[in-house]
């Protein structure tokens, strides 16, 4: 008994050093205070992640293509975001002289704020919600269709014809994999029944000869979870969907003319953004905050998600180093040709999986329908393939 | 005081106006469907703000209402502002003064 | 009338007059977002989060961004020579100016039958969509016939004719 309970504190202990503080305020101010706490501990701890994430990220990426990333700022390199982060506040801030000073201005504010808004509902931990709302999903989403609308505002009001162009890109891109990501969830949505994240996690907190229920072990929620982890890399310019901000095409895309602290917000936008979206994947589809196993539940739940979190940053790299760039008409063709058709499939496959009751037969089934198409689409896409002189179409 | 709902009606008035007073007076096309889709905001404003303060709001008509109006409105400022493309394409401009005859 | 609803009101209000004054149409496309993020702020607190979430996801999300591609595709980010107004505008104002005073005047006349504080509505999202595949059903499946068909719409009318380039 003193051991589980010793357990459930260490689990609930951000909850239980919230209440304390509180504790020293009048009562009128506890509620307010108790979300100031929380609001203060996610803007500390996120971008604490995002600086562990770039060395990570540059060490993984000098692993995987054969070299040694940094080194010399202080053991293995550790502390090479704290030189990053003392280079992009000191640096002069150039603004291109034609360009739109208050749009310039405010893209990375407004994009960063709304990358915040969504760490609001994202169920960290047992308990641990900042924002316990009855939309959760859609607010979530409401908040990432708002970031399109920076990537824009950064791109035209430089007065650059790339970062015009990267901006244009990004949007189309990102216009077009926010359906995927939307269509992917309802999937999830279906078969939780709710739309609040602590729901859908609660929904995945069960367990079956020790295993858990997660979405990722049924056959439509596999399919759904590699249809959100594809649109989830496209909406956050990742490589291998990065041609909006490739070095190589258009020289930074839209943050081109961006430099200093105002570059350092645009990644520091990007990476959160990596972040928000893994959570809601994990959310979604890997059972938020549970444990994998029965016997591992007395590790305390936010350790669970982090680490969830931290290896969806992890295949995101991986990504990043293994995979070459798609051109952006590929990139399309791909969102409107086979991403979509297929996560469309998956809805209906999962509504025959809710209606068709326990047993054997609907694993079977689901499976089939997926698979078979699956394989079948990746035939007929490699049919329609006709190898002629190219053909260009420009724009007036 | 009076109901709160006076607030919001007046507001939505005000919303509904400016943007009538965009689309008639603007030249551009595009701003004059920005104030077609000001008004159609204004409208929605109405529905929520008399469905909040009516008797049954359990029976949902007022928010009903505005989410397929929102849908419709989308939908609407997509095929107009394809028609916006089209005309651009065909006459090299925008402009509505410009636009008064009906021979092509 | 608490604090909030001025400050949004005001958000709303100066969006959407910056909107339509500004010359710029690029300018008066980020005015107009604004004013839709005050409409989603209004009904949020009005308690229709359903609604406010929804305004943003598909106002902001899509709409705004709509009229951001129209703009630049029509070349719209060059100043007219003639000015930003149309010959008319005088009568244009008198309209709305007219239809202003209309609508107040119903307010104000009215003012005595609105109803006053009313508890605030419990509706989960549950709720809403209950009422969507129950009670609501046929305004569903016409919207979304409507909503393709004004998909195949926008794009053939906006495809490029194929003998142009001949």
């Amino acid at each position: 008994m003193v051991a589980s309970s010793a357990v459930s504190n260490l689990d609930q202990i951000f909850i239980i050093l919230r209440d304390w503080v509180t504790h020293f305020f009048p009562t009128a101010w506890r509620p307010a205070i108790g979300v100031l706490l929380s609001v203060v501990a996610i803007v500390c701890v996120f971008p604490g992640l995002f600086a562990l994430t770039t060395i990570f990220e540059r060490k993984g990426l000098g692993r995987i293509q054969n070299r040694i990333g940094p080194n010399r700022v202080g053991p293995f390199g550790l502390f090479q975001p704290i030189a990053d982060g003392i280079k992009s506040l000191t640096k002069e801030d150039i603004i291109p002289t034609s360009a739109n000073g208050v749009v310039h201005f405010l893209a990375p504010v407004i994009l960063v704020v709304a990358v915040f808004m969504g760490f609001a509902v994202l169920p960290m931990g047992r308990n641990m919600v900042l924002v316990d709302m009855d939309a959760g999903l859609l607010f979530f989403f409401a908040m990432g269709a708002s970031t399109e609308l920076s990537v824009f505002m950064a791109g035209w009001s430089s007065r650059n014809k790339y970062s015009l162009l990267g901006a244009m890109r990004a949007v189309a891109q990102m216009i077009s994999y926010e359906i995927v990501l939307l269509l992917s969830s309802v999937a999830v949505v279906m078969i939780a029944g709710s739309l609040r994240p602590e729901k859908i996690v609660d929904a995945q907190n069960q367990y079956s000869y020790g295993l858990p229920h997660w979405y990722i072990f049924t056959p439509w929620g596999l399919a759904a979870f590699v249809m959100y982890a594809i649109a989830a890399t496209a909406e956050t310019n990742r490589s291998p969907f990065d041609l909006p901000e490739g070095e190589s095409e258009l020289v930074a895309g839209y943050h081109t003319e961006y430099s200093g602290f105002k570059f350092a917000l645009f990644f520091l936008g990007e990476y959160l953004a990596m972040f928000s979206i893994s959570g809601l994947g994990t959310t979604l589809f890997l059972g938020g905050w549970s444990a994998p196993l029965e016997a591992l539940s007395f590790v305390p739940s936010w350790i669970w998600f982090f680490g969830k979190v931290m290896m969806s940053i992890f295949v995101f790299i991986w990504m990043r180093g293994t995979l070459p760039r798609l051109r952006q008409d590929q990139l399309m063709n791909f969102a409107w040709k086979f991403v979509l058709p297929f996560t469309l499939l998956d809805l209906l496959v999962t509504a025959m999986w809710r209606f068709m009751g326990e047993g054997w037969l609907r694993w079977v089934v689901s499976t089939v329908i997926l698979a078979g198409t699956y394989v079948l689409m990746g035939r007929a896409g490699m049919y329609r393939k006709h190898f002629a002189p190219r053909t260009y179409r420009y724009a007036e | 005081m009076g109901s709160p709902l006076i607030g919001y009606l007046v507001v939505a008035a005000l919303l509904f106006s400016i943007g009538l007073a965009g689309a008639l007076v603007r030249r551009n096309a595009i701003m004059v469907l920005i104030g077609i889709e000001l008004m159609l905001n204004a409208a929605n404003l109405n529905f929520i703000a008399f469905w909040r303060y009516s008797p049954h709001p359990e029976a949902l008509t007022g928010m009903m209402f505005a989410i397929f109006s929102i849908a419709v409105a989308a939908a609407e400022a997509a095929v107009g502002l394809g028609l916006v493309i089209a005309i651009y394409r065909h006459a090299q401009t925008t402009d509505l003064d410009k636009m008064n005859r009906m021979k092509g | 009338m608490g604090i909030m609803f001025y400050l949004i009101a005001a958000l709303t209000l100066a969006g959407a007059l910056a909107a339509m004054t500004l010359k710029h149409l690029v300018h008066a496309a980020l005015a107009v977002t604004a004013a839709f993020a005050g409409l989603a702020l209004f009904f949020l607190n009005l308690d229709a989060q359903f609604a406010g979430f929804a305004q943003i996801l598909i106002y902001i999300g899509a709409v705004a961004i709509l009229i951001v591609f129209a703009i630049l595709l029509t070349r719209g980010a060059e100043l007219p020579k003639e000015g930003v107004f149309s010959r008319t505008w005088f009568v244009g104002m008198a309209i709305a100016a007219g239809i202003f005073a209309v609508l107040g005047w119903a307010i104000i006349a009215s003012a005595r039958a609105l109803p006053s504080e009313t508890v605030a509505p419990a509706v989960t999202v549950h709720d809403i969509g209950v009422a969507i595949v129950g009670r609501y059903v046929l305004p569903l499946e016409i919207v979304a016939l409507l909503l393709t068909a004004a998909t195949i719409g926008a794009v053939i009318v906006a495809l490029h004719e194929k003998e142009r380039a001949k």
